[in-house]
Protein backbone atom coordinates (compact mmCIF):
# COMPACT_ATOMS: atom_id res chain seq x y z
CA UNK A 1 0.00 0.00 0.00
CA UNK A 2 1.18 3.56 -0.97
CA UNK A 3 1.36 5.93 2.31
CA UNK A 4 0.61 9.57 1.14
CA UNK A 5 2.75 12.15 3.55
CA UNK A 6 2.41 15.21 3.44
CA UNK A 7 5.74 16.94 3.44
CA UNK A 8 7.20 17.76 7.02
CA UNK A 9 8.04 21.36 6.29
CA UNK A 10 6.45 24.01 3.85
CA UNK A 11 8.22 27.61 2.57
CA UNK A 12 6.09 29.32 5.12
CA UNK A 13 8.47 27.23 7.79
CA UNK A 14 11.78 28.50 6.06
CA UNK A 15 13.79 30.79 8.03
CA UNK A 16 13.82 33.99 6.84
CA UNK A 17 17.67 34.95 5.68
CA UNK A 18 17.68 37.61 8.61
CA UNK A 19 16.97 35.60 11.33
CA UNK A 20 19.24 32.97 9.79
CA UNK A 21 21.87 35.55 9.48
CA UNK A 22 20.82 36.78 13.05
CA UNK A 23 21.51 34.05 15.06
CA UNK A 24 25.38 34.58 14.69
CA UNK A 25 24.61 38.28 16.57
CA UNK A 26 22.16 36.52 18.86
CA UNK A 27 24.88 33.80 19.69
CA UNK A 28 27.91 36.75 20.06
CA UNK A 29 25.37 38.83 22.14
CA UNK A 30 24.35 35.86 24.89
CA UNK A 31 28.22 35.19 24.83
CA UNK A 32 29.09 39.01 25.64
CA UNK A 33 26.42 39.11 28.27
CA UNK A 34 27.19 35.85 30.21
CA UNK A 35 30.96 37.31 29.68
CA UNK A 36 29.91 40.77 31.47
CA UNK A 37 27.83 38.61 34.22
CA UNK A 38 30.65 36.63 35.14
CA UNK A 39 33.10 39.37 35.16
CA UNK A 40 30.61 41.15 36.94
CA UNK A 41 30.43 38.53 39.79
CA UNK A 42 34.54 37.91 39.64
CA UNK A 43 34.63 41.80 39.98
CA UNK A 44 35.46 42.48 44.06
CA UNK A 45 37.89 39.40 43.77
CA UNK A 46 39.73 40.59 40.91
CA UNK A 47 39.61 44.82 42.61
CA UNK A 48 41.06 42.87 45.41
CA UNK A 49 44.39 41.43 43.32
CA UNK A 50 46.06 38.62 44.04
CA UNK A 51 46.53 38.99 47.85
CA UNK A 52 50.01 39.95 49.32
CA UNK A 53 49.29 38.17 52.94
CA UNK A 54 49.82 34.75 54.47
CA UNK A 55 48.77 31.70 52.46
CA UNK A 56 47.93 28.18 54.44
CA UNK A 57 50.74 25.60 54.35
CA UNK A 58 50.62 21.93 55.00
CA UNK A 59 51.57 21.16 59.25
CA UNK A 60 53.49 18.02 59.52
CA UNK A 61 53.28 15.47 62.77
CA UNK A 62 49.31 15.93 62.97
CA UNK A 63 48.16 13.19 64.99
CA UNK A 64 44.54 12.33 65.26
CA UNK A 65 42.53 13.05 68.39
CA UNK A 66 40.57 9.60 69.40
CA UNK A 67 37.40 12.30 70.73
CA UNK A 68 36.64 13.64 67.19
CA UNK A 69 33.23 13.41 65.68
CA UNK A 70 32.06 11.06 63.03
CA UNK A 71 29.45 13.48 61.32
CA UNK A 72 30.37 14.33 57.80
CA UNK A 73 32.92 17.81 57.48
CA UNK A 74 31.86 21.15 56.17
CA UNK A 75 34.09 21.62 53.01
CA UNK A 76 36.74 23.40 53.01
CA UNK A 77 35.38 25.78 50.60
CA UNK A 78 32.06 26.61 52.59
CA UNK A 79 34.12 26.80 55.97
CA UNK A 80 36.84 29.47 54.35
CA UNK A 81 34.06 31.37 52.60
CA UNK A 82 31.30 31.94 55.37
CA UNK A 83 33.01 33.61 58.50
CA UNK A 84 32.04 36.29 60.80
CA UNK A 85 35.27 38.10 61.36
CA UNK A 86 33.90 41.49 61.62
CA UNK A 87 37.41 43.27 61.46
CA UNK A 88 37.51 41.92 57.53
CA UNK A 89 33.73 43.38 56.63
CA UNK A 90 30.37 41.69 58.40
CA UNK A 91 29.12 39.95 55.20
CA UNK A 92 30.30 36.30 55.80
CA UNK A 93 32.00 36.49 52.26
CA UNK A 94 34.09 39.48 53.07
CA UNK A 95 36.82 37.81 55.12
CA UNK A 96 37.98 35.62 52.39
CA UNK A 97 38.30 38.66 49.76
CA UNK A 98 39.41 41.22 52.82
CA UNK A 99 41.89 39.16 54.56
CA UNK A 100 44.11 38.33 51.72
CA UNK A 101 46.58 40.87 52.79
CA UNK A 102 46.75 40.24 56.30
CA UNK A 103 50.11 40.13 57.42
CA UNK A 104 50.77 36.98 59.99
CA UNK A 105 54.50 36.68 59.92
CA UNK A 106 56.27 37.44 62.15
CA UNK A 107 53.41 36.37 65.05
CA UNK A 108 53.41 36.32 69.28
CA UNK A 109 51.21 36.12 71.63
CA UNK A 110 51.89 37.83 75.49
CA UNK A 111 50.60 35.43 78.23
CA UNK A 112 50.47 37.94 80.94
CA UNK A 113 49.03 39.04 84.58
CA UNK A 114 48.07 36.46 87.32
CA UNK A 115 50.76 34.36 86.12
CA UNK A 116 53.89 33.72 87.66
CA UNK A 117 56.05 32.97 84.95
CA UNK A 118 54.28 35.83 82.14
CA UNK A 119 55.65 35.17 78.89
CA UNK A 120 55.81 35.92 74.45
CA UNK A 121 55.51 33.09 72.58
CA UNK A 122 56.79 33.32 68.88
CA UNK A 123 54.70 31.82 67.04
CA UNK A 124 57.39 28.91 65.72
CA UNK A 125 57.55 28.62 69.86
CA UNK A 126 53.74 27.57 69.89
CA UNK A 127 53.68 25.33 67.17
CA UNK A 128 56.23 23.01 69.22
CA UNK A 129 54.62 23.60 72.83
CA UNK A 130 52.84 20.39 72.15
CA UNK A 131 52.12 17.45 69.91
CA UNK A 132 49.17 18.63 67.06
CA UNK A 133 46.31 17.31 67.19
CA UNK A 134 43.29 16.75 64.31
CA UNK A 135 40.14 17.33 66.26
CA UNK A 136 37.06 17.42 64.38
CA UNK A 137 34.60 19.57 66.20
CA UNK A 138 30.91 20.81 65.62
CA UNK A 139 31.22 24.49 65.92
CA UNK A 140 27.54 26.75 66.11
CA UNK A 141 27.25 29.74 65.49
CA UNK A 142 24.77 32.01 67.27
CA UNK A 143 23.33 32.83 64.03
CA UNK A 144 21.56 29.35 64.26
CA UNK A 145 24.23 27.71 61.39
CA UNK A 146 26.76 25.00 62.40
CA UNK A 147 29.64 23.47 60.22
CA UNK A 148 31.72 20.33 61.38
CA UNK A 149 35.65 21.48 61.00
CA UNK A 150 38.81 19.48 61.67
CA UNK A 151 41.33 21.73 63.95
CA UNK A 152 44.49 21.37 64.44
CA UNK A 153 45.83 22.40 67.29
CA UNK A 154 46.38 21.08 70.96
CA UNK A 155 44.54 22.02 74.73
CA UNK A 156 45.39 25.53 75.98
CA UNK A 157 45.67 24.36 79.41
CA UNK A 158 49.43 22.85 77.47
CA UNK A 159 50.60 26.77 77.90
CA UNK A 160 48.63 28.09 80.99
CA UNK A 161 50.91 25.32 82.85
CA UNK A 162 54.23 27.06 81.13
CA UNK A 163 53.21 30.33 82.53
CA UNK A 164 51.77 28.99 86.14
CA UNK A 165 48.57 31.16 86.91
CA UNK A 166 48.81 32.00 90.23
CA UNK A 167 45.91 31.69 92.79
CA UNK A 168 44.86 35.26 92.10
CA UNK A 169 43.47 34.16 88.30
CA UNK A 170 39.69 32.89 88.15
CA UNK A 171 39.49 34.32 84.83
CA UNK A 172 40.88 34.40 81.39
CA UNK A 173 40.92 37.14 78.98
CA UNK A 174 41.79 37.21 75.54
CA UNK A 175 42.62 39.90 72.82
CA UNK A 176 42.89 40.06 68.70
CA UNK A 177 45.53 41.65 66.84
CA UNK A 178 44.10 45.20 65.36
CA UNK A 179 45.03 46.72 62.44
CA UNK A 180 42.83 49.71 61.22
CA UNK A 181 45.33 50.02 57.88
CA UNK A 182 45.30 46.21 57.51
CA UNK A 183 41.29 45.73 58.34
CA UNK A 184 39.80 48.58 56.41
CA UNK A 185 36.30 47.56 57.18
CA UNK A 186 36.80 46.97 60.59
CA UNK A 187 35.36 51.49 61.02
CA UNK A 188 31.64 49.58 59.98
CA UNK A 189 31.49 46.64 61.90
CA UNK A 190 29.32 48.70 64.62
CA UNK A 191 31.75 46.42 67.50
CA UNK A 192 34.92 48.06 68.88
CA UNK A 193 38.14 47.28 68.07
CA UNK A 194 40.68 45.25 69.51
CA UNK A 195 38.00 42.12 69.80
CA UNK A 196 38.23 40.68 73.38
CA UNK A 197 36.83 37.78 74.76
CA UNK A 198 36.89 35.98 78.40
CA UNK A 199 36.65 32.50 80.04
CA UNK A 200 36.41 31.65 83.20
CA UNK A 201 39.81 29.92 84.40
CA UNK A 202 38.12 26.39 84.35
CA UNK A 203 36.72 26.80 81.25
CA UNK A 204 40.21 28.12 79.42
CA UNK A 205 41.55 25.16 80.92
CA UNK A 206 39.45 22.53 80.20
CA UNK A 207 40.56 19.58 77.89
CA UNK A 208 38.26 20.79 75.04
CA UNK A 209 39.25 24.27 75.16
CA UNK A 210 41.28 24.21 72.08
CA UNK A 211 44.53 26.56 71.22
CA UNK A 212 43.78 26.20 67.42
CA UNK A 213 46.86 26.89 64.90
CA UNK A 214 45.21 25.09 61.48
CA UNK A 215 42.36 23.07 59.89
CA UNK A 216 42.23 20.60 57.45
CA UNK A 217 45.80 19.94 57.49
CA UNK A 218 47.05 23.02 57.23
CA UNK A 219 48.12 26.40 59.00
CA UNK A 220 45.02 28.56 59.45
CA UNK A 221 43.87 30.64 56.44
CA UNK A 222 44.08 34.55 57.44
CA UNK A 223 39.88 34.38 57.45
CA UNK A 224 39.79 31.60 60.00
CA UNK A 225 41.62 33.42 62.17
CA UNK A 226 45.39 33.04 61.47
CA UNK A 227 47.71 32.18 62.93
CA UNK A 228 46.40 31.45 66.25
CA UNK A 229 42.77 30.83 67.64
CA UNK A 230 41.02 29.64 70.15
CA UNK A 231 37.78 26.89 69.25
CA UNK A 232 35.68 26.23 72.37
CA UNK A 233 33.02 23.91 71.03
CA UNK A 234 30.53 24.09 73.67
CA UNK A 235 29.90 27.68 73.39
CA UNK A 236 28.55 29.74 70.21
CA UNK A 237 31.22 30.67 67.77
CA UNK A 238 31.92 34.50 68.93
CA UNK A 239 33.53 33.11 72.25
CA UNK A 240 36.33 31.06 70.27
CA UNK A 241 38.05 34.35 69.31
CA UNK A 242 40.42 34.75 65.96
CA UNK A 243 44.08 35.73 65.50
CA UNK A 244 44.97 35.76 69.07
CA UNK A 245 47.85 38.91 70.51
CA UNK A 246 47.30 38.72 74.39
CA UNK A 247 46.02 35.61 76.93
CA UNK A 248 46.05 37.84 80.32
CA UNK A 249 45.04 35.87 83.48
CA UNK A 250 42.65 37.82 85.31
CA UNK A 251 41.08 38.41 88.75
CA UNK A 252 38.06 39.65 88.01
CA UNK A 253 35.51 38.42 84.91
CA UNK A 254 36.35 40.50 81.91
CA UNK A 255 34.73 42.20 79.24
CA UNK A 256 33.92 40.61 76.05
CA UNK A 257 32.97 42.89 72.80
CA UNK A 258 29.51 41.20 71.89
CA UNK A 259 28.45 41.71 75.43
CA UNK A 260 29.59 45.49 75.30
CA UNK A 261 27.82 45.70 72.06
CA UNK A 262 24.36 43.92 73.26
CA UNK A 263 24.26 43.14 76.63
CA UNK A 264 20.64 41.76 76.55
CA UNK A 265 21.18 39.13 73.79
CA UNK A 266 25.46 38.42 73.93
CA UNK A 267 25.84 36.85 77.57
CA UNK A 268 29.64 36.14 79.13
CA UNK A 269 29.12 32.60 79.28
CA UNK A 270 27.13 32.00 75.80
CA UNK A 271 26.93 28.43 76.15
CA UNK A 272 24.87 26.88 73.55
CA UNK A 273 21.80 26.24 74.85
CA UNK A 274 18.70 25.27 73.07
CA UNK A 275 16.41 26.34 75.88
CA UNK A 276 17.72 29.63 75.68
CA UNK A 277 16.98 31.69 72.61
CA UNK A 278 18.41 34.75 71.93
CA UNK A 279 16.03 37.68 72.27
CA UNK A 280 15.25 37.68 68.58
CA UNK A 281 15.15 33.89 67.25
CA UNK A 282 14.63 30.63 68.35
CA UNK A 283 18.07 28.48 69.34
CA UNK A 284 16.31 25.09 69.22
CA UNK A 285 17.60 24.31 66.22
CA UNK A 286 19.98 25.14 63.39
CA UNK A 287 21.18 24.48 59.95
CA UNK A 288 24.18 22.34 59.18
CA UNK A 289 26.29 23.34 56.52
CA UNK A 290 27.57 20.29 55.56
CA UNK A 291 28.89 18.94 52.23
CA UNK A 292 26.66 18.77 49.29
CA UNK A 293 24.47 21.72 48.00
CA UNK A 294 22.14 22.55 50.88
CA UNK A 295 19.37 23.87 48.99
CA UNK A 296 17.01 21.26 51.04
CA UNK A 297 19.19 21.02 54.13
CA UNK A 298 16.74 20.21 57.20
CA UNK A 299 17.34 22.12 60.13
CA UNK A 300 18.82 19.75 62.88
CA UNK A 301 17.95 20.18 66.21
CA UNK A 302 20.38 21.82 68.70
CA UNK A 303 22.01 20.17 71.32
CA UNK A 304 23.06 21.15 74.90
CA UNK A 305 26.17 22.97 74.94
CA UNK A 306 26.66 21.67 71.43
CA UNK A 307 26.19 18.08 72.24
CA UNK A 308 29.68 17.90 74.75
CA UNK A 309 27.21 18.20 77.76
CA UNK A 310 29.43 14.83 78.82
CA UNK A 311 32.87 16.60 79.19
CA UNK A 312 31.39 19.94 79.89
CA UNK A 313 27.88 20.34 82.31
CA UNK A 314 29.83 20.03 85.59
CA UNK A 315 31.30 23.01 84.96
CA UNK A 316 27.81 24.62 85.15
CA UNK A 317 26.12 22.17 87.83
CA UNK A 318 23.80 24.60 90.23
CA UNK A 319 24.14 27.45 87.88
CA UNK A 320 20.75 29.13 86.50
CA UNK A 321 21.53 28.96 82.60
CA UNK A 322 18.79 30.91 82.07
CA UNK A 323 20.33 33.82 83.82
CA UNK A 324 23.98 32.96 83.22
CA UNK A 325 23.36 32.91 79.82
CA UNK B 1 16.27 82.48 20.73
CA UNK B 2 13.75 81.08 23.32
CA UNK B 3 11.38 79.82 20.41
CA UNK B 4 14.57 78.07 19.18
CA UNK B 5 14.77 76.11 22.84
CA UNK B 6 11.13 75.46 23.39
CA UNK B 7 11.35 73.88 19.80
CA UNK B 8 14.14 71.45 21.25
CA UNK B 9 12.12 70.41 24.01
CA UNK B 10 9.21 69.91 22.37
CA UNK B 11 10.83 67.68 19.23
CA UNK B 12 12.89 66.13 22.74
CA UNK B 13 10.02 64.77 24.34
CA UNK B 14 8.31 62.80 21.35
CA UNK B 15 10.92 60.51 21.08
CA UNK B 16 10.87 60.10 24.95
CA UNK B 17 7.58 59.78 24.60
CA UNK B 18 7.30 56.99 22.48
CA UNK B 19 10.07 55.29 24.46
CA UNK B 20 8.06 55.40 27.49
CA UNK B 21 4.93 54.55 25.97
CA UNK B 22 6.45 51.61 23.49
CA UNK B 23 5.05 47.92 24.39
CA UNK B 24 8.51 47.20 23.96
CA UNK B 25 9.90 49.25 26.94
CA UNK B 26 7.13 47.43 28.84
CA UNK B 27 8.48 44.21 28.04
CA UNK B 28 12.14 45.04 28.43
CA UNK B 29 11.49 46.61 32.05
CA UNK B 30 9.32 43.29 32.88
CA UNK B 31 12.50 41.24 31.64
CA UNK B 32 15.14 43.14 33.57
CA UNK B 33 12.86 42.57 36.64
CA UNK B 34 13.22 38.93 36.31
CA UNK B 35 17.13 39.43 36.29
CA UNK B 36 17.56 39.06 40.30
CA UNK B 37 15.31 35.81 39.72
CA UNK B 38 17.60 34.53 36.82
CA UNK B 39 20.45 34.95 38.42
CA UNK B 40 19.47 32.56 41.67
CA UNK B 41 18.35 30.18 39.59
CA UNK B 42 21.65 30.49 37.52
CA UNK B 43 23.47 30.36 40.92
CA UNK B 44 21.45 27.44 42.28
CA UNK B 45 22.32 25.64 39.08
CA UNK B 46 25.89 26.36 39.36
CA UNK B 47 26.52 26.09 43.10
CA UNK B 48 27.37 29.42 43.90
CA UNK B 49 25.19 30.68 46.56
CA UNK B 50 27.71 30.09 49.23
CA UNK B 51 28.24 27.72 51.98
CA UNK B 52 24.62 28.22 53.27
CA UNK B 53 21.64 28.88 49.94
CA UNK B 54 18.66 29.17 52.10
CA UNK B 55 20.87 32.60 53.61
CA UNK B 56 21.43 33.22 50.28
CA UNK B 57 18.38 33.10 48.83
CA UNK B 58 16.60 34.70 51.59
CA UNK B 59 18.93 37.59 52.00
CA UNK B 60 18.23 38.55 48.02
CA UNK B 61 14.67 38.02 47.63
CA UNK B 62 14.16 40.12 51.05
CA UNK B 63 16.84 42.90 49.77
CA UNK B 64 14.96 42.96 46.23
CA UNK B 65 11.74 43.12 47.69
CA UNK B 66 12.73 46.39 49.37
CA UNK B 67 14.26 47.57 46.29
CA UNK B 68 11.05 47.34 44.28
CA UNK B 69 9.21 48.48 46.89
CA UNK B 70 11.76 51.44 46.86
CA UNK B 71 11.00 52.18 43.17
CA UNK B 72 7.52 51.83 43.31
CA UNK B 73 6.82 54.57 46.06
CA UNK B 74 9.66 56.86 43.34
CA UNK B 75 7.65 56.71 40.71
CA UNK B 76 4.67 59.51 42.31
CA UNK B 77 8.13 61.81 42.63
CA UNK B 78 9.50 60.96 39.92
CA UNK B 79 5.93 62.01 37.36
CA UNK B 80 5.91 65.24 38.73
CA UNK B 81 9.64 66.28 36.30
CA UNK B 82 8.51 67.40 33.23
CA UNK B 83 8.06 64.71 30.47
CA UNK B 84 8.38 62.02 32.99
CA UNK B 85 5.17 61.63 34.00
CA UNK B 86 4.56 58.85 31.80
CA UNK B 87 6.19 56.77 34.21
CA UNK B 88 3.24 56.24 35.86
CA UNK B 89 2.76 53.71 33.56
CA UNK B 90 5.38 51.22 34.95
CA UNK B 91 4.33 51.69 38.74
CA UNK B 92 1.85 48.57 38.97
CA UNK B 93 4.26 46.35 37.30
CA UNK B 94 6.95 47.70 39.82
CA UNK B 95 4.78 47.27 42.74
CA UNK B 96 3.87 43.80 41.64
CA UNK B 97 7.31 42.41 41.43
CA UNK B 98 7.64 43.90 44.98
CA UNK B 99 4.79 41.30 45.92
CA UNK B 100 6.62 38.60 43.56
CA UNK B 101 9.99 38.75 45.32
CA UNK B 102 8.14 38.79 48.79
CA UNK B 103 6.10 35.75 47.71
CA UNK B 104 9.44 34.10 46.63
CA UNK B 105 11.39 35.64 50.49
CA UNK B 106 8.23 34.26 52.66
CA UNK B 107 8.10 30.85 50.31
CA UNK B 108 12.22 30.04 50.74
CA UNK B 109 11.21 30.65 55.08
CA UNK B 110 8.22 28.09 55.26
CA UNK B 111 9.55 25.86 52.97
CA UNK B 112 13.62 25.76 52.29
CA UNK B 113 14.31 27.11 56.10
CA UNK B 114 11.23 25.44 58.17
CA UNK B 115 10.35 22.66 55.74
CA UNK B 116 6.55 23.11 56.78
CA UNK B 117 7.13 23.22 60.35
CA UNK B 118 4.03 25.21 60.58
CA UNK B 119 3.42 24.97 64.98
CA UNK B 120 7.23 26.41 65.06
CA UNK B 121 6.80 29.13 62.56
CA UNK B 122 3.30 30.44 63.89
CA UNK B 123 5.29 30.49 67.26
CA UNK B 124 7.89 32.91 65.25
CA UNK B 125 5.73 35.29 63.79
CA UNK B 126 3.99 35.70 67.83
CA UNK B 127 7.44 35.40 69.09
CA UNK B 128 9.94 37.53 67.49
CA UNK B 129 9.19 41.10 66.48
CA UNK B 130 11.17 41.22 63.57
CA UNK B 131 9.09 38.30 61.75
CA UNK B 132 5.73 39.99 63.16
CA UNK B 133 6.62 43.21 61.47
CA UNK B 134 7.87 41.17 58.33
CA UNK B 135 4.87 38.71 58.21
CA UNK B 136 2.63 42.16 58.63
CA UNK B 137 4.10 43.97 55.72
CA UNK B 138 4.01 40.75 53.43
CA UNK B 139 -0.26 40.37 54.70
CA UNK B 140 -0.90 44.18 53.64
CA UNK B 141 0.86 43.55 50.51
CA UNK B 142 -1.42 40.85 49.50
CA UNK B 143 -4.62 42.96 49.28
CA UNK B 144 -2.50 45.65 46.58
CA UNK B 145 -1.83 43.20 44.90
CA UNK B 146 -5.10 41.71 44.22
CA UNK B 147 -7.03 44.67 43.29
CA UNK B 148 -4.00 46.03 40.99
CA UNK B 149 -6.38 45.53 38.14
CA UNK B 150 -8.41 48.33 36.28
CA UNK B 151 -11.11 46.04 37.36
CA UNK B 152 -10.80 46.78 41.00
CA UNK B 153 -10.48 50.69 40.05
CA UNK B 154 -13.67 50.60 38.55
CA UNK B 155 -15.22 48.37 41.68
CA UNK B 156 -14.03 50.82 44.36
CA UNK B 157 -13.77 53.90 43.13
CA UNK B 158 -10.47 55.66 42.42
CA UNK B 159 -10.82 57.21 45.86
CA UNK B 160 -11.30 54.20 48.17
CA UNK B 161 -8.38 51.97 46.11
CA UNK B 162 -6.47 54.93 46.20
CA UNK B 163 -6.92 54.88 50.06
CA UNK B 164 -6.19 50.95 50.40
CA UNK B 165 -2.89 51.11 48.33
CA UNK B 166 -1.66 53.85 50.38
CA UNK B 167 -0.95 50.48 52.61
CA UNK B 168 2.17 50.23 50.65
CA UNK B 169 3.66 53.07 53.18
CA UNK B 170 2.87 51.07 56.23
CA UNK B 171 4.59 47.64 54.23
CA UNK B 172 7.30 49.47 53.44
CA UNK B 173 8.31 50.94 56.71
CA UNK B 174 7.35 47.41 57.92
CA UNK B 175 10.07 46.01 55.33
CA UNK B 176 12.80 48.16 56.57
CA UNK B 177 12.16 47.47 60.07
CA UNK B 178 12.13 43.72 59.67
CA UNK B 179 15.39 44.51 58.43
CA UNK B 180 17.25 46.72 60.70
CA UNK B 181 16.03 44.12 63.92
CA UNK B 182 17.57 40.95 62.28
CA UNK B 183 20.95 42.65 62.01
CA UNK B 184 23.37 42.07 64.71
CA UNK B 185 25.73 45.39 64.58
CA UNK B 186 26.16 46.52 61.20
CA UNK B 187 22.86 48.42 60.15
CA UNK B 188 24.48 50.36 57.19
CA UNK B 189 22.16 48.81 54.59
CA UNK B 190 18.74 49.04 56.62
CA UNK B 191 19.43 52.50 57.20
CA UNK B 192 20.09 53.25 53.71
CA UNK B 193 16.64 51.66 52.91
CA UNK B 194 15.51 53.71 56.27
CA UNK B 195 16.68 56.69 54.17
CA UNK B 196 15.35 56.73 50.80
CA UNK B 197 11.72 55.25 52.71
CA UNK B 198 11.73 58.06 55.07
CA UNK B 199 12.66 60.56 51.32
CA UNK B 200 9.51 58.93 49.55
CA UNK B 201 7.38 59.29 52.28
CA UNK B 202 8.26 62.86 53.23
CA UNK B 203 7.95 64.13 49.47
CA UNK B 204 4.11 62.72 49.78
CA UNK B 205 3.43 64.38 53.33
CA UNK B 206 4.90 67.75 51.89
CA UNK B 207 2.95 67.32 48.57
CA UNK B 208 -0.02 66.77 51.10
CA UNK B 209 0.52 69.31 53.40
CA UNK B 210 1.33 71.78 49.94
CA UNK B 211 -1.90 70.48 48.88
CA UNK B 212 -4.00 71.09 51.72
CA UNK B 213 -2.64 74.98 52.22
CA UNK B 214 -3.55 75.46 48.27
CA UNK B 215 -7.24 74.80 48.98
CA UNK B 216 -7.28 76.23 52.31
CA UNK B 217 -6.27 79.78 50.91
CA UNK B 218 -8.59 79.31 47.90
CA UNK B 219 -11.00 79.75 50.25
CA UNK B 220 -14.09 77.92 51.21
CA UNK B 221 -15.68 76.67 48.33
CA UNK B 222 -18.87 78.33 46.82
CA UNK B 223 -22.12 76.31 47.38
CA UNK B 224 -20.88 74.00 49.80
CA UNK B 225 -22.84 74.00 52.75
CA UNK B 226 -21.30 74.71 56.31
CA UNK B 227 -18.03 75.38 55.02
CA UNK B 228 -18.69 79.15 54.87
CA UNK B 229 -20.12 78.96 58.71
CA UNK B 230 -18.74 76.11 60.32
Amino acid sequence: MLVQRKPDLTYADVTPKRLYMGRRNFLLGLLATSGAVAGWRKLPEWLAGRGTGSVPVPLEGVVKWPGSTSEPETPIEKTTHWNNFYEFGTDKTDPAVNARNFQVSPWSISVEGEVAKPRTFTMEEILKLAPLEERIYRHRCVEAWSIVVPWIGFPLNVLAKLVEPTSKARFVAFQSFYDSRQMLSSGQAGIEFPYVEGLRLDEALHPLALLCVGMYGETLPNQDGAPVRMVIPWKYGFKSIKSIVKIRFVKYQPQTSWNLENPREYGFYSNVNPHVDHPRWSQATERRIGPGLGLFNRRIPTLMFNGYGDQVASMYAGMDLRKYF
Amino acid sequence: MRAWTCASISEGAAPLNSFLTSKWTKAALFLLCLVPLGDLVWRGLHDEMGADPVTFITHRTGEWTLRFLVLTLAISPLRKIPRLSLLIRFRRMLGLFAFFYVCLHFTTWIWLDHSFAWAEMWKDIHKRPYITVGFTGFVLLIPLALTATRGWIRRLGGRRWQMLHRAIYAAAIAGVVHYYWLVKSDVRRPLAYAFLVTILLAWRLGHGIERLRKRISAGPVPGKKGSATA
